[in-house]
Formats: structure tokens, C-alpha cells, sequence
């Protein structure tokens, strides 16, 4: 049975000479969705992707992935939406491709942000006027 | 039928009946107006967005030994010292010192004198930078230290312009994104930007200024304040609907209050890409209802509002004085509006949810006797229109 993961693959330090993208499609039989990455050769860096595939490949990938001395974390929320210094001016709701901000109460007109639906695109970061969207890496 | 000394006594007895801009709207249509005009005694109105026209004049104190400031900044934004020897202005759109602005385009403006008003009314700490010539009498010629509000004798703001009565809506019918103080608009249509809180805003509930006038109290960011003059670009001279309520921009309020009796969740500095930095401001007016007629004009709803819609690709910068139709706040509001026969997503850059918020606490400030009215000492200026800035040669 497949399943999706969002995953953050963190590199402390140059691992990033291997294919590791090509070889979770090739060796591990996973669909991959990027949604940020920074890879820079002899600087720490991260992938940050969605995996889908059966859950035992995943597991196999994860030990591989490991081996290599990058580290792995879950439920990685890249994108930080700041509830205080949001005012609800919704700005932002026409920039965010996804819906992630949106307004559920047309009648109160307040912004939430639905994590699970952002992309990390980052429209809202620099797009937000008072600074309310930011990325924690 | 009602006059300002009684109102005042109702709310001083706590007794004052007072809902708000948007709670009137039900409550007469099921009330009925005359019935409704007895009963409510004030009716609050709120906006929160970016108004550009907006500072404050501070009072530093004196050092040993003393300064004449000619220039000063406050965490790198200048201020204008061109008053005496340590008063200074601090403007809302002032950047700070070398903020490449648009040179890398487009500029983020993350910083600028808008967030210093935030940061000082929040109580933090910024950096006080002063030059001077030197005089006898002011001998010291360079200061810098750092200061917090409470540090100074005065801090006091005045905006020569906040409230637009109403406001276009933004959109960008050519090719290419352009950034704006709406906002990123869209190529072709792509989304539309817009700012006023509709039928909870202050000057929508009161068009011809019967109750809005110079000398009237309001709620400024928490601290009590006043309406001290006509705003900046006042245009009572404007399009109206059949409801007298305007359909472009109009009225505007000069306000005024202490801001060291600010909450800074209503000040807030504004970064606009592309554009620049500013500051929203967080304000609400009470409207004493003094008559059935007055009440009316508070029950006016977002249906019943309209908005000019302007290319600001084109229109806008070359003022052109063309518009691409109107739209009501009630469409506005919904996410979508019709342009040109098209469906263009809607945001907005005033949050109608704080607004919301800021009638809500006003409403109560006055139901416990905290906030009384003031009638205003002058009507503002019914016949006024905006004059353009010819641009012309010396002998012309």
C-alpha cells in the first residue's frame, strides 16, 4: 500500500555528491515531489520532499539515507505562520497557490493557514506586510 | 431628538445602549428606524489598515550638555528637525539609511519608520543618533544613545491623513506583475487589491460628516485621540451613490492622540515589496445617534457600497481618471468580483477582522463609561474637491 510522506533530508555536511533523488525513484521505487531544496557542495544543505511509495521502500530508503549520515526529520513545517503578527488583512490570499491561507468565515474575514496544503513556495513570505509568514530554514 | 449632553449621561450611568456598524443593520430592520433611533444611543465604526500619512512628533529632553539637533535618526530612520532644538517628527513612510529601496528591484522595505513607531509604542529600546552645528548655548555637537517611550516627555501622533472615506480597488490589466502599496498585482486580471473595512468603516457610516467633524474623539489605537483638522486630499466634491454614500475616495480625518497610551497590536509597521514601508493603524469613532436620520446612515451594508476599479498599470500612475467599473464591498468581500466580464480573485490590504475587533472594544469601552463622546467644535468642509499639480515652466 502506498503512502506519502513529507520529509526533510538534512545534510550536515557535503553528502551531495550522490544522486540520492535518482536513486530513491531507481533503487527504492518512490515518487518524489521537491518542494524546496539548498545543495551546495561543502556546505550543509536539505531536500525537502514529498515520498510516496510502499511504506516497506520507504523504510529501506530511510536506512539507506541514513547510512549516508543525513539525517531524516517528519512532519517538517518549513513555513511558520506567526498568529500574532497576522492581522487578517488576507493580502495574502490571492498570492497563495494552494489555498493554504485562506478566509473560512466570510462574515469574520480571519486568515488561517492550513500547513498540510502548503507548498513552501514562499509567495507569503515576502508578500506579507507585517512579517507575519516566515521560514524556519 | 437626542443631543450629546444626554448620550453622555447614558454612557456616564453606564446605561448607554450601543451596538455595532454592523449589528445596527439587523437590529433595524427588526426594530424599524424610529423605534431603533430611540433606543440606540451610539453606533461604532472601526478600520484597521496602512495609512501613509502618519507620524508622531517626540520630545527627547535634554542632554548635559545640550544639543540643537539638526539631524537625528532613530534606529538608523531619519526624523525632521527642522522644529526646535529636540523635537522631531518621525514619518510613517521614511525608510532607513541606506535601504537600497527599488535600485534592487523590487525592494523589500523590511524596516523603516513605520516599525519604529511600532517598536517604540511597544516600549522597546531603539537607537537615538543626533547631529548638530553647535551654538554657545547647544554646545554638543553629536549624541547617541538609546531611549524607550517612556524616556520621552512627549510622543504624540499626528497623521495629517488616515480614514479614506473609500478607495479603489487595484488591478493590473497589462503584461507584466507590478508591485504597488495594494500589493502584488497580477498581469491580465489577475487578482484585485482593496482597502476599507466596507460598512463598519468610520466616514461610510457618516458620508456628509454630521457626527465626524474637527474636534470629535476617537479611538486610536487604544488611546483616546481627536479628529484635530480636514485630512490631507479631503474631497467631499465626489461621486455619490443615491445613499450620499461616496464611490471613490472623498473624505479624510487629520487625527491625533498620545502614544504612550497605544496598545501596539493596533500599531503596526508595513512592509510593502516594491513599494515601501508604512504603518496600519488601528481606528474607531462612536456615532452618537441624534436622530432617526443619522441612524440610517450607519445601517448602510457592504451591498450598498461601491468601489471604483482602476488599472494601476496605466490608469493609476498617469492619472488618467479612467475606471474599469464599480464593485460593492459585498462583492469584494465574497473573493471574487467581475472585471471586464472576467472573474478576478479579490484581497484585501485593511483587515476587517481587526476592525471588527476595534468597534467591538469601543463598543464596550463606552457601555462601561470609559469613552464619552465630544461634539465636534467645526463641520468638515461639505463643498471641497481635489486640485491636480500642474506641472508648468517658471513664466507659465
Amino acid at each position: 500500500m502506498n503512502t506519502t510522506k513529507k520529509v526533510l533530508f538534512y545534510f550536515p555536511k557535503s553528502e551531495t555528491e550522490k544522486p540520492i533523488v535518482y536513486q530513491l525513484v531507481k533503487d527504492y521505487n518512490l515518487m518524489v515531489n521537491i518542494f524546496r531544496a539548498k545543495v551546495t557542495p561543502d556546505e550543509e544543505g536539505y531536500l525537502l520532499l514529498d515520498i510516496t511509495g510502499d511504506s516497506s521502500d520507504i523504510d529501506r530508503a530511510y536506512q539507506w539515507i541514513r547510512s549516508l549520515g543525513v539525517q531524516i526529520r517528519e512532519d517538517v513545517k518549513g513555513m511558520r505562520w506567526d498568529e500574532n503578527r497576522c492581522t487578517s488583512c488576507g493580502a495574502c490570499i490571492t498570492q497563495c497557490p494552494t489555498a493554504a491561507l485562506h478566509i473560512p468565515n466570510r462574515r469574520t474575514m480571519r486568515v488561517l493557514f492550513d500547513a498540510d496544503k502548503c507548498i513552501e513556495c514562499m509567495n507569503c513570505i515576502t508578500l506579507c506586510p507585517f512579517g507575519a509568514c516566515s521560514s524556519q530554514f | 431628538m437626542k443631543s450629546y449632553e444626554e448620550i453622555n449621561r447614558k454612557i456616564e450611568s453606564k446605561k448607554a445602549v450601543v451596538l455595532t456598524a454592523e449589528e445596527v443593520i439587523e437590529y433595524v430592520e427588526k426594530k424599524g428606524l424610529e423605534e431603533a433611533a430611540k433606543e440606540v444611543d451610539v453606533v461604532t465604526t472601526a478600520t484597521f489598515g496602512a495609512m501613509c500619512s502618519s507620524g508622531c512628533f517626540l520630545n527627547f529632553g535634554h542632554s548635559a550638555p545640550r544639543i540643537r539637533i539638526t539631524e537625528a535618526w532613530l534606529d538608523d530612520v531619519l526624523l525632521y528637525s527642522g522644529i526646535a532644538a529636540v523635537d522631531a517628527y518621525l514619518g510613517a513612510t521614511q525608510l532607513r539609511h541606506n535601504d537600497p529601496a527599488n535600485m534592487d528591484y523590487p525592494g523589500t522595505f523590511k524596516f523603516g519608520g513605520g516599525h519604529v513607531i511600532e517598536k517604540l509604542v511597544a516600549g522597546k529600546p531603539v537607537q537615538l543618533f543626533a547631529l548638530s552645528y553647535g551654538t554657545d548655548d547647544y554646545p554638543r555637537r553629536e549624541l547617541r544613545t538609546y531611549i524607550t517611550i517612556h524616556d520621552l516627555n512627549q510622543a504624540i501622533m499626528v497623521n495629517p491623513r488616515n480614514c479614506y472615506q473609500n478607495y479603489n480597488v487595484a488591478v493590473n490589466a497589462g503584461e507584466r506583475p507590478i508591485y504597488t502599496y495594494l500589493g502584488l498585482l497580477k498581469p491580465e486580471l489577475k487578482n484585485a487589491s482593496y482597502s476599507s473595512a466596507g460598512q463598519l468603516s468610520p466616514l461610510l457610516n457618516d458620508p456628509y460628516y454630521e457626527t465626524i467633524g474637527i474636534g470629535t474623539a476617537v479611538w486610536l489605537a487604544g488611546a483616546r485621540g481627536h479628529v484635530y483638522a480636514e485630512g490631507t486630499q479631503f474631497s467631499s466634491l465626489c461621486e455619490r451613490g443615491a445613499n450620499d454614500v461616496p464611490m471613490e475616495g472623498a473624505g479624510t480625518l487629520a487625527l491625533t492622540a498620545d502614544m504612550k497610551k497605544m496598545n501596539p497590536k493596533w500599531v503596526r509597521g508595513v512592509s510593502l515589496v516594491g513599494y515601501g514601508v508604512s504603518l496600519a493603524l488601528g481606528v474607531g469613532i462612536p456615532i452618537p445617534i441624534l436622530n432617526p436620520q443619522i441612524l440610517k446612515r450607519t445601517t448602510v451594508k457592504d451591498s450598498e457600497i461601491y468601489a471604483p476599479v482602476v488599472d494601476y498599470s496605466q490608469d493609476y500612475p498617469n492619472r488618467t481618471g479612467k475606471i474599469l467599473g464599480r464593485v460593492s464591498y459585498a462583492e469584494l468581500k465574497s473573493g471574487e468580483i467581475i472585471v471586464q466580464g472576467k472573474r478576478v480573485p479579490t484581497s484585501s490590504m485593511s483587515s476587517y477582522a481587526y476592525a471588527l475587533e476595534i468597534a467591538e472594544i469601543l463598543k464596550d469601552e463606552i457601555r462601561r463609561g470609559e469613552f464619552l463622546l465630544s461634539p465636534p467644535l467645526e463641520r468638515l468642509p461639505l463643498g471641497k474637491s481635489m486640485k491636480p499639480l500642474p506641472i508648468r515652466g517658471r513664466s507659465q
